[in-house]
């Protein structure tokens, strides 16, 4: 069996007194949808940050495509990753000084020798996979939310990266303009073969796209959050003995504290 | 409200509605009223004749109640009942965890020399995108450094041109009028052309650069940081300090000495027009001007102004990157960049009236 794309093992973070959550060990094998999911303030955006780069956890080891990137070294295996990996932020985070195109091509334009009118092919054909074909000229400002996430993720595809990070790709979007970003998450990966790492609170996406998830819980341990169940999302909606697990994927509220 | 007081116990009578307007009439005199009770007297309230009660009238009876320890509540409908039991239930809830306390004095010494520290890192990390720069050159992108060093320099000329005029009016108007007593007002010529070449030029310059640019430097990053594109730069691969940081320090350094020579010239203008007035002509003007002030007034004017420039956009750049969250984050930020451009140039400018003064220059 080939390596995995993701291993994480016993991540932790510590913020001052606080630990988020600690233990954290999974992986994801290659053409994957792996989710994370779990309340709000569970730690998932904190766990992507370490994921990516962003964050040094405070324990643990993160090896994405082989690269170690945490550690001794990890300078170097954040470089050699970054060109492996395509991250979609929360809102797009678009530049607000460059038009959609111009976003999409700025990647191109530092990390390859393409000539200009090359890299403005390739910049349209990856808006067009996402649905954006006709909106290349328009600056962040001027479109919808759902339509910064598709730039956005257009964006993170634009030097062709096997692995792509989503963090709430539907958070706060309308019902169908959601679906929509399902279906395109699951044809990218049928027809590109990415691997994606998806964090996301949203139960009807999480079902529709995941493979297998984690799912993080702010008391999982007595002083500290962490992992309270994995796998497929939909066995443990139906099978999980746990009643946070329960009470997450059947939208109860929870009891009013006295 | 009504109050029945009797030996064991004190009825209180409200009517009417128990919203926010009907309890800031009521609130003090009813809290008053409670206070002056006595530990063993039985406090009642009858809430028969209220038609109307929200949460700050509920808050408003359970306050009344704590204050004395305990009260009866008698009557009032359905809704009044439940709002009120709603309002306890929510009152019960206690905050969980101890508040942050207030920073200590050390604390607040140690943030001020942290931060001075960061400072100092941070002209090291721009010292190495420097030196870094040949591996990174495609992403300092010539047509952002144009769009900075227009930004900076020729939409701020209007001001400076503007300021450096009414600096040399009121200069050479304030300067002439201590100078006549003596009979010396063509020496009103070399003071003002010096002082503006060596001092004013650059310093004010500097001044309407903080405001302009810094502070834009800072809100631009800023509102990038709260929005994650840094973050996206990162994750790309790709150097923030390297791409929004040097284009913007360039551009300063390539500005400042552009903006101080206008207002150098505008303020020379300004001088000539009150001494013309005076009775002097423009060549006399020039010849004295000419004989007084030498070329390396003005070199070492522009040499300082580039130094300035270079401080105040490293300063809010620096003040856009360490945003925190939120609106107000980006606010502060700005603040900070205007006030520390400030702060460094005097301190800078300091530093080369030592050199001078100290070389002979």
């Amino acid at each position: 069996m080939a390596a995995p794309i993701v291993q994480a093992e016993g991540l932790c973070q510590v913020f001052g007194t606080r630990t988020i959550f600690r233990d954290v060990s999974f992986t994801v094998e290659a053409g994957e949808i792996f989710v994370i999911l779990g309340g709000s303030g569970c730690g998932k955006s904190t766990l992507m940050h370490q994921l990516i780069g962003l964050l040094p956890p405070t324990r643990g080891t993160i090896d994405i495509h082989g690269h170690r990137i945490t550690g001794d070294g990890a300078a170097s295996g954040r470089a050699a990753m970054q060109r492996e990996i395509g991250v979609m932020f929360q809102s797009g985070a678009l530049f607000g000084s460059m038009t959609l195109l111009q976003n999409v091509m700025l990647p191109l334009e530092l990390f390859t020798d393409l000539p200009r009118a090359a890299r403005v092919e390739v910049a349209q054909a990856k808006l067009g996979l996402v649905g954006l074909a006709e909106s290349v000229a328009l600056m962040p400002s001027e479109i919808s939310g759902g339509m910064a996430r598709r730039a956005g993720i257009a964006r993170a595809l634009s030097l062709d990266p096997p692995l792509l990070f989503l963090d709430e790709p539907s958070a706060g979007l309308d019902p169908v303009t959601s679906a929509g970003l399902d279906q395109l998450i699951l044809d990218l990966r049928k027809d590109l073969g990415t691997t994606f790492v998806v964090v996301s609170h949203e139960l009807l996406s999480i079902l529709a796209i995941a493979d297998r998830c984690v799912m993080l819980h702010r008391d999982a341990f007595p002083d500290a959050g962490g992992v309270i169940a994995a796998g497929d999302p939909r066995r443990l909606r139906d099978e999980s003995d746990d009643p946070r697990v329960h009470a997450f994927f059947h939208r109860e509220a929870p009891r009013q504290a006295a | 409200m009504d109050v029945q007081a009797g030996p064991a116990e004190t009825r209180l009578t409200f009517k009417g509605r128990l919203d926010a307007a009907g309890v800031a009439a009521l609130w003090a005199r009813a809290m008053a009223t409670v206070r002056a009770l006595r530990r063993d007297q039985t406090l009642v309230f009858d809430l028969d004749g209220v038609t109307r009660c929200d949460i700050a009238g509920a808050t408003f009876l359970l306050a009344a109640e704590a204050a004395h320890g305990g009260a009866e509540m008698r009557g009032g409908s359905d809704a009044v009942r439940a709002i009120i039991a709603r309002v306890r239930d929510a009152r019960e809830v206690r905050r969980r965890g101890e508040p942050t306390p207030a920073p200590g004095l050390l604390q607040i010494v140690l943030a001020g020399v942290q931060s001075a520290l960061d400072g100092i890192a941070f002209i090291g990390e721009a010292a190495v995108a420097v030196i870094r720069l040949p591996r990174h050159r495609r992403m300092l992108r010539l047509t952002d450094f144009i769009r900075y060093l227009d930004d900076a320099g020729v939409r701020s000329l209007p001001l400076v041109l503007l300021m450096g005029g009414l600096t040399g009016l009121i200069l050479a108007f304030q300067t002439a009028i201590s100078m006549r007593s003596m009979a010396s007002d063509i020496f009103v010529v070399n003071v003002v052309t010096v002082s503006v070449l060596r001092e004013l030029g650059p310093l004010l310059a500097a001044v309407i650069l903080a405001g302009r640019t810094g502070s834009a430097d800072a809100a631009e990053i800023g509102t990038m940081k709260i929005n994650e594109e840094i973050s996206a730069l990162t994750t790309m691969g790709i150097d923030p300090m390297t791409m929004l940081v040097l284009p913007r320090m360039a551009a300063a350094m390539v500005a400042m000495p552009g903006m101080a020579l206008a207002f150098e010239i505008a303020a020379i203008i300004g001088m000539t027009i009150v001494m013309t007035g005076f009775g002097y002509t423009p060549q006399q003007i020039y010849v004295q001007a000419r004989d007084w002030a030498q070329v390396k007034d003005l070199l070492g004017g522009m040499v300082k102004a580039a130094v300035f420039g270079l401080a105040i956009a490293a300063t809010g750049c620096r003040a856009g990157l360490t945003t925190g969250f939120g609106p107000r984050a980006v606010g502060s930020s700005a603040t900070t960049a205007v006030v520390g451009g400030i702060v460094a140039t005097i301190a800078i400018d300091g530093v080369f009236a030592s050199v001078f003064y100290i070389t002979g220059y």
